[in-house]
Order: C-alpha cells, then sequence, then structure tokens
C-alpha cells in the first residue's frame, strides 16, 4: 500500500504502453503569427537609417536645400533660435496659449461631461447641442472669436478652449458611460452617498476614457494653436512657420517642424507617466 | 428582523418577469430561491435589496436591524463587484468610510472582516492579482464588513470553478453557522441549495411566480456529514423534479429568442 490516505485509489501509468510497431510523430505547431511583440529597437534603427539617407541626399547636393535642408542644418537651425533667445520667445507665447486653451476647454468639457454622463436633463440638452457643434472645424470661428474679444490673446485661447472641450466632454460623458453598472449598484446596496459615488466609483472608472480624451485633446490644441498663429500672431511657433515659409528659410520652417513635433512627443510622454501612475490597476 | 416579499410583481417593458411572489426569510434564516434560467431570481433579489422598485407589490422588513448593523441588508454579487483600482483593504473598508466610524475602529473592522475571510495576507494586492475565489472571498470581508443581518447573495459561486465553489461553500456554512446572519441565497445550482438553505422557495418559469417552498430538514453542521450525503441528493432530486419541465421549456425559449 503506497499511500494509506489514497488506499481507494488504484494507480494507473501516465503513458500509454502499448508496442504496435507504429513510430510517434510531432504535433505540427500551428499557433505562430497574430502577436506582433513590444520590442522598440527596429523602429530606432529604421529612424536613424532614415535620418542618415536624408543628411547623405542634403550632403551629396541629391536634393536642393532651399526645398528640403539636410538634417543636419535643421540642427544648426534650432541651435541659433536657442542662442538667440528667439526660440524661447516663440516657444513661449505657443506653450502659454496651449496651457490656458486646454485648461479651460478641459475644466468645462469635464464639467459638462460629467453632468451629460450623470443627469438625464443635461444628456438632453448637451448631446443635442455637442453633437450640432461638434463637426464645426473650430478654427473657422477665430474671425468670430476676434469681433467678439479683440485681436490679443484671448481669441487663440478661446479657439483652442472650444476645440478641447468638445472632445473632452464626449470622452469624458462616454469614459462615464463606460463605468460598469454593478459597480454603482454595488455602491447603492452600501447606502455609499452620491456624491462619494462619484468621486470614489464613477471618477476612478471613467478615468482611463478621460485620458485616452487627454491625448486627444493635446493635439487639437497643437494643432489650433499653430493655426490660429498662422492667422494671426507676432510670436509663437506657427508664426514663426509660416514667416520662414514667406522668407524661403526652409531650414528656420523646418527647425519649427520639429520643435513642434518634440513637443508633441514631451505631452505624449507626459500623459504616459500620467496613465502609468493613475491606471497601474489596469 | 425579518424580510418579507409581498405580492411582488415585476415587468420590464410588456415582459413579465414576477407575478405575486410573496414569502418571508425570518431573522437568521437561510433561503434559497431556486427556479428555471430567466424565471426572475436575480430581479426579485434586487427588489428585495431595494435596488429595483417593483411594478407591483413591496420589500418589507420586520423589526429592528441589529444596533452595530451598517447595513442591515447586504448584497453579495456574482461578478464580486470590486474596485479593480482598490487594494484588497480599501475594496473592504470602501462602505464604512462614509459611516461614523472613526479610522480606528474602521481598520479594526477591516482587519477583522479581513482576517475572518482568510485575506490579511493578501491585503495590499489588486483584484486582478487574485483569482475568482480570493475575489469572491474579498466581495464576503466586504459585506461582513458592514456587519449585515441579512445577506443577499447573487449567484455567489456561479463565475467559480467547481473546486472553488465547495471551498467557499465551506466558508459560508461556517459564516451562516451561529444564525447571527441571515441570508436570501439566489442559485440555479440545487447541491448549493439544499447544502445551505433552512428554506428553499421554487420559483416557476417566467412570469416567476413562488411554486414550491420546501424545508431542509437538517442543520447546516449535520449536511457536512458523510450519512447526510444521500439525503441531500434525495432531496436535491425531488427539488429537480419539480424544476426539469419547465427548465427544458426555458431553455428552449431562451435559444428561439
Amino acid at each position: 500500500m503506497p499511500n494509506a490516505r489514497c488506499s481507494m485509489l488504484e494507480r494507473a501509468p501516465s503513458q500509454d504502453t502499448r508496442q504496435d510497431g507504429s513510430v510517434p510523430r510531432p504535433v505540427a505547431f500551428r499557433g505562430a503569427g497574430f502577436m506582433p511583440g513590444g520590442g522598440r529597437a527596429s523602429g530606432w534603427i529604421a529612424l536613424v537609417l532614415v535620418i542618415a539617407f536624408w543628411q547623405l541626399a542634403g550632403s551629396a547636393g541629391w536634393v536642393n536645400p532651399l526645398f528640403l535642408p539636410a538634417p543636419s542644418a535643421i540642427a544648426v537651425a534650432i541651435y541659433k533660435l536657442a542662442v538667440s533667445g528667439a526660440l524661447w520667445q516663440h516657444v513661449s507665447a505657443s506653450v502659454v496659449r496651449i496651457g490656458s486653451g486646454w485648461l479651460i476647454g478641459t475644466v468645462a468639457g469635464v464639467i459638462v461631461g460629467f453632468a451629460i454622463g450623470l443627469s438625464t436633463l443635461a444628456r438632453g440638452v448637451g448631446i443635442t447641442f455637442i453633437s450640432a457643434l461638434f463637426p464645426i472645424p473650430k478654427i473657422a470661428l477665430l474671425p468670430l472669436l476676434i469681433l467678439w474679444l479683440g485681436i490679443g490673446e484671448e481669441p487663440k485661447i478661446a479657439t483652442i478652449a472650444l476645440g478641447v472641450f468638445f472632445s473632452t466632454a464626449i470622452s469624458v460623458y462616454s469614459g462615464v458611460d463606460a463605468v460598469p453598472r454593478n459597480l454603482i449598484r454595488m455602491a447603492q446596496s452600501f447606502n455609499v452617498p452620491f456624491h462619494a459615488i462619484v468621486i470614489r466609483v464613477i471618477w476612478p472608472g471613467a478615468l482611463p476614457s478621460i485620458l485616452a480624451g487627454f491625448r486627444i485633446t493635446a493635439s487639437v490644441a497643437l494643432l489650433l494653436v499653430v493655426s490660429a498663429e498662422m492667422i494671426g500672431a507676432q510670436f509663437g511657433i506657427g508664426a514663426f512657420v509660416l514667416q520662414a515659409g514667406n522668407l524661403m528659410q526652409t531650414d528656420q520652417l523646418l527647425a519649427g517642424v520639429v520643435i513642434l513635433s518634440l513637443f508633441g512627443l514631451a505631452v505624449g510622454k507626459a500623459i504616459n507617466v500620467l496613465e502609468m501612475r493613475l491606471l497601474h490597476w489596469r | 428582523m425579518d424580510l418579507i416579499a409581498d405580492h411582488i410583481s415585476h415587468r420590464f417593458g410588456g415582459l413579465d418577469v414576477l407575478d405575486d411572489v410573496s414569502f418571508t426569510v425570518a431573522s437568521g434564516e437561510v433561503v434559497a430561491i431556486v427556479g428555471p434560467s430567466g424565471c426572475g431570481k436575480s430581479t426579485l433579489l434586487s427588489i428585495l435589496g431595494g435596488l429595483l422598485r417593483p411594478s407591483e407589490g413591496r420589500a418589507e422588513l420586520r423589526g429592528a436591524p441589529p444596533d452595530n448593523s451598517f447595513n442591515p441588508l447586504t448584497f453579495v454579487f456574482q461578478d464580486f463587484a470590486l474596485l479593480p483600482w482598490c487594494t484588497v483593504e480599501a475594496n473592504v473598508k470602501f462602505p464604512l468610510v462614509h459611516t461614523a466610524l472613526d479610522a480606528a475602529a474602521r481598520q479594526a473592522v477591516v482587519d477583522d472582516a479581513l482576517r475572518r475571510t482568510g485575506l490579511s495576507d493578501f491585503r495590499s494586492a489588486y483584484p486582478k492579482q487574485l483569482s475568482g475565489g480570493m475575489r469572491q472571498r474579498v466581495g464576503i470581508a466586504r459585506a461582513l464588513a458592514v456587519r449585515p443581518a441579512l445577506l443577499l447573495m447573487d449567484e455567489p459561486l456561479s463565475a467559480l470553478d467547481s473546486q472553488t465553489r465547495e471551498l467557499l461553500m465551506e466558508d459560508f456554512v461556517r459564516l451562516l453557522a451561529d444564525g447571527a446572519m441571515g441570508a436570501v441565497y439566489v442559485t440555479h445550482n440545487l447541491e448549493e441549495a439544499v447544502r445551505l438553505a433552512d428554506r428553499v422557495v421554487v420559483l416557476s418559469r417566467r412570469p416567476g411566480r413562488v411554486r414550491e417552498v420546501v424545508s431542509i430538514p437538517m442543520t447546516r453542521t449535520e449536511r457536512g456529514g458523510i450519512d447526510a450525503r444521500g439525503k441531500l441528493l434525495t432531496l436535491q432530486n425531488q427539488l429537480w423534479s419539480l424544476i426539469r419541465e419547465e427548465a427544458i421549456d426555458a431553455e428552449r425559449e431562451v435559444q428561439h429568442a
């Protein structure tokens, strides 16, 4: 008796011991593909190769530098802009506009989005207005906003705020709608008060959608600030790019584009960090 | 504190789900509600727990709840309903945050609930890190933390594998052993019903009506013994014979829907 506790159980061999002469063959593997890996090395290598080829094309004189200056020329242009102080003047003007417009649009969007997500009346009214106004390209409102608010910073900030507001409101109420109903019912079943349910269940539950909305609104804000600055501004990256284009200073123009790209990347990274901190539970 | 279903009927749109359901759950009693799929078991539980307003009739309480209870009628959910962004400890603490308990007393209550459910070592884990059985233990710990008079359990084991179900069933037997807490236990699993309940309310297929109320003539402790297995199986078969024909009809109805 090998084990007194298992005396009722009879042991059986784990493998078939029959010998009929046939040779076993492996089962063919069919599960390959459809699982792209997360490695980024190939992306960096491709980027370096493209820049190297671009540089080679510029240095060898394959392309006219007036149409496409070499990366080194763009780097020099950025360096000169930084040293002269013009870079900070333009960047700071754009950052202030984006920052204030984004903040105003986001705060208003979050409030309206929550109202739509939580109240029948606000949903009826809000969704009707948002559906009607969201498709309007906000930059088309800039002339009207200049009429209303004057030619200073206000119309540019208001344009950005409007663009950010609609996307934020939509992502917030979609997020509120996506909060699992069972969690709200659970909280209600414990008599948790309405405000506590909003703060402790609905807000964290909607946060993934809200942060995804931030990613969209950051690019909307960047697009609108450049457009608004191209229409009417002395300083700002958009104004700088337009001015460089008018003067055929392609290296400066592309320097502005690179700065915009870096700004977009930085904002994306910041949102990544925010997501990692706030949504680590996913 | 008794819970009374008083002539409860409910319809969703044009669909009659419950029809004139009446029964009483006495203080400390465990009542299982069984019936074919779609007979309105979970709807009935939501009405009893005040989460759904019935079309007709009402749910009533008779007698005062225990003095120290923060939430006399407390749900245990089928899908656990844990806050995924909160740790085990924060989930258990969640229903206590708006109570008058001070921080130290609240922590003591949470520690006690975690200890009773064997979760003390997992207090810092997040729900996604836990198995289904452990998640439901968190759901049970959260329910215990508010010192309920009556647990309203909506198929609490149906999302779990059979081995985990067996282990949690033993936990339920232990938690309900002293009769301090009653339960309404909605299940489609007749084995769970005869293992846990003092009485089993059998509902007919939709619209659910009380078809039969069956008493289980054994204490819950007796039911754990090997001798009781045969008797419980007989009871289970009797319940199945009450439901079988309607379960077949209900299944066909669902497939045709």
